[in-house]
């Protein structure tokens, strides 16, 4: 690990300032972090703690919409009442993901920022165009099992690795960041970026930008939501596949449908052809299974992850079976 | 008094472990310690022709790097087993020259006044290389492949009797399949840890190791320093599964650069590390064939295996070495073949060779059962080796029918359909499955001291260690029944090489080679009591013969009349005694190598020449264990439930009926199966070390991306023994049990997912994406 100053800021204004300078990280729960910098992936000469930025709370607006403070913990999300009542995928997700003891320390705004479980990107004794930009890809010709199908490009296959963004996608939240020129939102399918040629920028944050909070937007009455994960084993393992799936449906139609998939995109992965599928269709199977397709429909497999097109679409079924079959 | 020997006693030393006031190698507190950082090559073949510390050299708290340019000779170690110490590579001494045989290999150790500075100074360093092109793959080099000399301990690699391809051609029902397993990492929780310190020319070195004794001779002759002036400690040890059974770099280089540097050194390698420098189970493809009359009785049995070995040593995983023995059949052939690579040289990982030889074996018993129409149970019965067919010798004690019977009540055997694939439990497919379990009984010499003071209260010593399995736990129940003391009236003394000689962590042998030797010891001293009691005039047994009198809580006393009797402590003070001493050295093996006399002068010389009058040692080693033949055997039993549509197993139920002679201790041997059934759901859904296919290096090397089960993934287990004690082992009666847990669980599992899908996966792991 390189040596680095760390900085204690007690408001906004102040952790938007200290972080003007170039080389320098937030640093919230750490579970992520603390990792990359040990492995000399992450080497930020500043390192600022948010975590008395009091950012920590889950508040529900009159309108119905839940604004949660970017610090609030992953466990106290999933836990969250109101959560697990209006919005079951979210807090769904925020359990299938890492282990309660990462749960328990991991932030929301840490969740969005965090980086890729592609080993080649974890080794830098090899080749990766996301961490030393122009070395090359090793996962593209090596072992790519856990890589992505959607979104990928000639520079890279990484897979982002969220489970809570993925409902998040679903969901269509918007992201409330603050910086030196004042607070904008960023609604959550521009927040990530797709690899292209710069594989290493993966999010349109500007470096003084500090991800303030998460607003989740209410759902019409009688939707029904759900977020399935399919994995090697039974926690602490990031998705193979997974798939958030959002309902309303009236009298056997669809009225509305937002999906979103895991595990197999560089990105999380909002499943626009799927929904276009959806919306307006009768809540089958046989309909469940043509947007299934349609949402794989640009999947593009490597050496190793090619079962993952066909998983992704069972997984989808499955998630809208069972969604579906609750209304 | 009542024996403790069976009881389930909680673990001695859980207390400590669990409050963490058990001190691990890299935790000992040694006055200005230094730590090294080795830094490993990022290429897979070559020579290094810069190492470039101009930068790290200059850096905050550096003391020194120590590279092949200025590291100190070492000399060829003279042992080759774990024992004697046997350091992993014999062709690649650490920092000796510039050849690189595989990536994350030792180049450098840098030592600094902090583990951060040394880090932090590593990262720095640059390599330049000359590259050569490396062999990667097992497959791509199959055509390189080698028949192997001997195995580990001299285990045979190439077996036969009849004439296994003939008969083959003429079996009606036959199977003939390959069978391929990855390579597997035994990522113990403890990392391979060392700290050693030079006082003068005497060398103390704390270590991670199933064998204090193997390290110290090691040392004593890779440095060139004599043997007593080297002393190694491993009070605790957090799992070893064979990877520290034999020595790496971490262990001599800690050494190297203590003397190099005149500095105690820590050097701990990383998890990451681990991956390359400290051994795995190495990759193997099986090609399994089985030829049977039409109702099942076996003809034919070949089990050929390649599996792959480094360029700097040769380790063979002995994958066909049950297959001889566990099943009855004219003919069998059993081959092993080697392909070198450029990775680092494999290793034992918990019961090597038969681990995946039984998933091979079991696999196949299941296809050929499912040919045969046969209940894959009726199968094995059907085969039963009433004898050990390949040497013609009896079993010392098998009871594995009554195994079969046990298991196949506990799970519910009679509720599988034999008809794969059509039976469901909600929207799973459930399935039930089974195999063979076993594992060789291994016993070799070894030595322990018993002393019993007069306050009451004794203690044992034994140059053995406890890998985490319980062996401090057992020893206790064992010294303190032949005492005649309650266990909290014992205290058992083992890892650290002052202590004699005992038995290396390896081969499931502890208890069978030290439990004797601690029984015998114990009974010794006991034994110099009554002499003390029955020549001594003023002692109320004074005059009584020998034979007659017991030991029983804490006194000696007539058998015939217990109120004759004296306290160890009455009997040690009348004669002016703080304590009595008796050494013995039980020279057996069942290996039917004739014991090796120890050589004259050393401790266990003495230990040998006391241990000729006594009585437990001669009767244990006057047993003629040459008729029999040795082996521990089992029972699993799985049932799965799997998602059709996602390919998601859950195994929901697992039993192992265990014949492991008699149970030592209920609790830490049901603990010892139980790790083993688990580690065997690792090896059968989710374990496995990816290299790259186009370099040649590891690529999953932490426990994110090498998936080892969770809590979560792990069910009810129900672990049974049947607790006949072996005759012929050793006066206990016990087997070791350490390994035997993991065999033919892995098959069980797959039998069991073939049962409920009607897919057979012959590829381990296991994974979703092959049952979609």
């Amino acid at each position: 690990m390189e040596p680095f100053k760390l900085i204690r800021v007690q408001d906004n204004q102040a952790a938007i300032h200290a972080a003007g300078v170039t080389r320098t990280k937030f640093i919230a729960g750490g579970t992520n972090m603390l990792d990359l910098m040990k492995l000399n992936i992450e080497t930020p000469k500043q390192v600022i703690d948010i975590n008395k930025l009091g950012l920590n709370k889950i508040e529900e607006l009159k309108s119905g919409n839940i604004l949660i403070g970017a610090l609030v913990k992953n466990s106290d999300l999933a836990y969250h009442p109101t959560i697990i009542k209006n919005f079951p995928v979210l807090s769904e997700a925020l359990l299938s993901g890492a282990s309660p003891q990462l749960r328990n320390m991991a932030s929301v705004g840490g969740n969005l920022m965090q980086r890729t479980r592609c080993p080649y990107f974890y080794n830098t004794d090899f080749a990766c165009n996301k961490r030393v930009p122009g070395s090359g890809c090793a996962a593209i010709d090596g072992y790519n099992r856990n890589n992505a199908i959607l979104g990928t490009s000639d520079k890279c296959i990484a897979t982002h690795p969220s489970d809570m963004c993925v409902a998040m996608a679903a969901l269509g939240a918007i992201i409330h960041v603050q910086g030196i020129k004042g607070v904008r939102t960023i609604p959550f399918t521009d927040f990530h970026l797709l690899p292209g040629q710069t594989p290493h920028i993966e999010h349109t944050l500007k470096q003084d930008e500090l991800i303030t909070h998460v607003e989740i937007p209410a759902l019409p009455s009688g939707s029904k939501s759900h977020y399935l994960k399919v994995r090697d084993r039974a926690s602490y393992e990031f998705a193979l596949t997974s798939a958030a799936v959002v309902l309303n449906i009236q009298n056997g139609r669809i009225k509305n449908a937002r999906l979103a998939l895991g595990g197999v995109g560089t990105k999380p992965w909002r499943a626009l052809l799927a929904e276009k599928v959806l919306i307006g269709a009768i809540a089958n199977e046989q309909n469940y299974r043509t947007a299934a397709a349609a949402a794989l429909s640009q999947a593009k497999g490597h050496k190793d992850n090619t079962f993952k097109i066909e998983l992704a679409k069972r997984t989808l079924v499955r998630a809208l079976i069972t969604t579906g079959g609750m209304s | 008094m009542i024996e403790s020997v069976g009881k389930p006693i909680d673990r001695v030393d859980g207390r400590l472990k669990v409050t963490g006031a058990a001190t691990y190698a890299a935790e000992f507190p040694v006055k200005n310690l230094a730590y090294g950082v080795s830094v490993l090559s990022t290429i897979t073949k070559g020579r290094v022709k810069i190492v470039d510390i101009a930068q790290a050299k200059k850096m905050p708290g550096v003391i020194g790097i120590m590279t092949s340019e200025n590291s100190m000779q070492l000399h060829f170690p003279n042992a080759s087993d774990p024992g004697g110490g046997k350091f992993a590579e014999k062709d690649l001494l650490p920092l000796q020259n510039d050849r690189v045989f595989y990536g994350g290999q030792h180049i450098a150790v840098v030592i600094a006044e902090t583990f951060e500075q040394a880090e932090h100074a590593a990262a720095t360093i640059k390599i330049l290389y000359d590259e050569q092109a490396p062999v990667v793959g097992l497959e791509k080099n199959i055509a390189t492949a080698y028949k192997p000399g001997a195995g580990l301990g001299g285990a045979e690699t190439q077996t036969k009797r009849g004439d296994a391809e003939a008969a083959l051609q003429t079996a009606a029902v036959k199977t003939d399949e390959t069978y391929t397993t990855p390579v597997y990492h035994h990522n113990a929780m403890e990392p391979h840890a060392t700290i050693a310190e030079w006082k003068g020319d005497e060398l103390m070195v704390y270590d991670a190791t199933q064998s204090v004794m193997g390290v110290k001779g090691l040392l004593t002759s890779m440095l060139g320093i004599p043997a007593e002036k080297v002393r190694v400690v491993a009070l605790y040890i957090g799992g070893g599964f064979g990877s520290k059974g034999f020595t790496w770099g971490n262990t001599i280089l800690a050494a190297m650069a203590a003397k190099q540097f005149n500095r105690p050194v820590k050097l701990v390698l990383s998890r990451q590390q681990a991956f390359s420098a400290a051994g795995r189970r190495t990759q193997t493809i099986q090609k399994l064939a089985l030829g049977a009359d039409q109702n099942g009785k076996l003809s034919a049995i070949k089990h050929a295996t390649t599996s792959e070995t480094s360029f700097v040593d040769e380790f063979v995983e002995t994958a066909g070495v049950a297959t001889s023995m566990i099943y009855s059949s004219p003919n069998v052939d059993v081959s092993h073949e080697l392909v070198r690579l450029n990775r680092g040289t494999p290793c034992p990982t918990r019961a090597p060779g038969e681990a995946p030889g039984t998933y091979a074996l079991e696999a196949a018993m299941d296809e050929l059962a499912n040919k045969l129409k046969l209940d894959p149970l009726q199968l094995r019965l059907i085969n039963h080796a009433d004898m050990e067919e390949q040497k013609k010798k009896q079993f010392s004690s098998k009871n594995l029918k009554e195994c079969y019977q046990r298991g196949a009540d506990a799970i519910g055997w009679s509720k599988r359909n034999p008809t794969p694939g059509v039976t469901r439990e909600g929207k799973y497919l459930v399935g039930y499955g089974m195999a063979t379990a076993t594992y060789p009984a291994n016993r070799s010499a070894s030595t322990a001291r018993a002393t019993l003071f007069a306050d009451g209260h004794a203690e044992i010593l034994c140059g053995t260690q406890d890998i985490g399995t319980g062996t401090y736990t057992i020893a206790t129940q064992i010294a303190a029944d032949a005492f005649g003391l309650p266990i909290d009236k014992v205290k058992v003394k083992l890892g650290d090489s002052m202590y004699p000689k005992g038995a290396q962590s390896g081969g499931s042998q502890v208890t069978a080679s030290v439990g004797p030797a601690v029984r015998a010891a114990a009974l010794g001293a006991i034994s110099k009591l009554i002499d003390l009691a029955v020549s001594d005039s003023n002692s109320s047994l004074h005059g009584y013969k020998k034979g007659d009198i017991i030991a029983d809580n804490g006194r000696i006393h007539l058998k015939s009349n217990p109120v004759k009797a004296e306290t160890y402590t009455q009997i040690l003070n009348r004669n002016g005694l703080d304590k009595v001493e008796a050494q013995a050295k039980t020279n057996v093996s069942t290996r039917a190598q004739a014991p090796t006399p120890a050589p004259a002068g050393s401790p266990e010389a003495k230990a040998e020449e006391e241990s000729k009058a006594n009585a437990a040692v001669q009767a244990d080693e006057k047993t003629d264990r040459t008729p029999y033949s040795f082996h521990s055997f089992g029972a699993q039993f799985v049932k799965v439930l799997v998602d059709p549509d996602l390919g998601t197993i859950k195994v929901d139920k697992i039993v192992g009926v265990m014949d492991i002679g008699k149970v030592m201790n209920l609790k830490t041997a049901t603990n010892q199966i139980m790790g083993g059934m688990i580690f065997g759901i690792g090896m059968a859904l989710m374990e496995n070390t990816q290299y790259d296919p186009n370099n040649g290096r590891v690529v999953t090397r932490d426990l994110a991306q090498y998936l080892v089960p969770v809590h979560a993934d792990i069910p009810e287990i129900e672990v049974q023994f049947i607790d006949k004690p072996d005759p012929y082992i050793s006066p206990l009666g016990a087997r070791g049990i350490g390994e035997i847990g993991i065999t033919g669980i892995t098959a069980a599992i797959a039998n069991a997912i073939y049962n409920a899908t009607g897919k057979r996966v012959r590829d381990l792991p296991i994974t979703p994406d092959k049952l979609i």
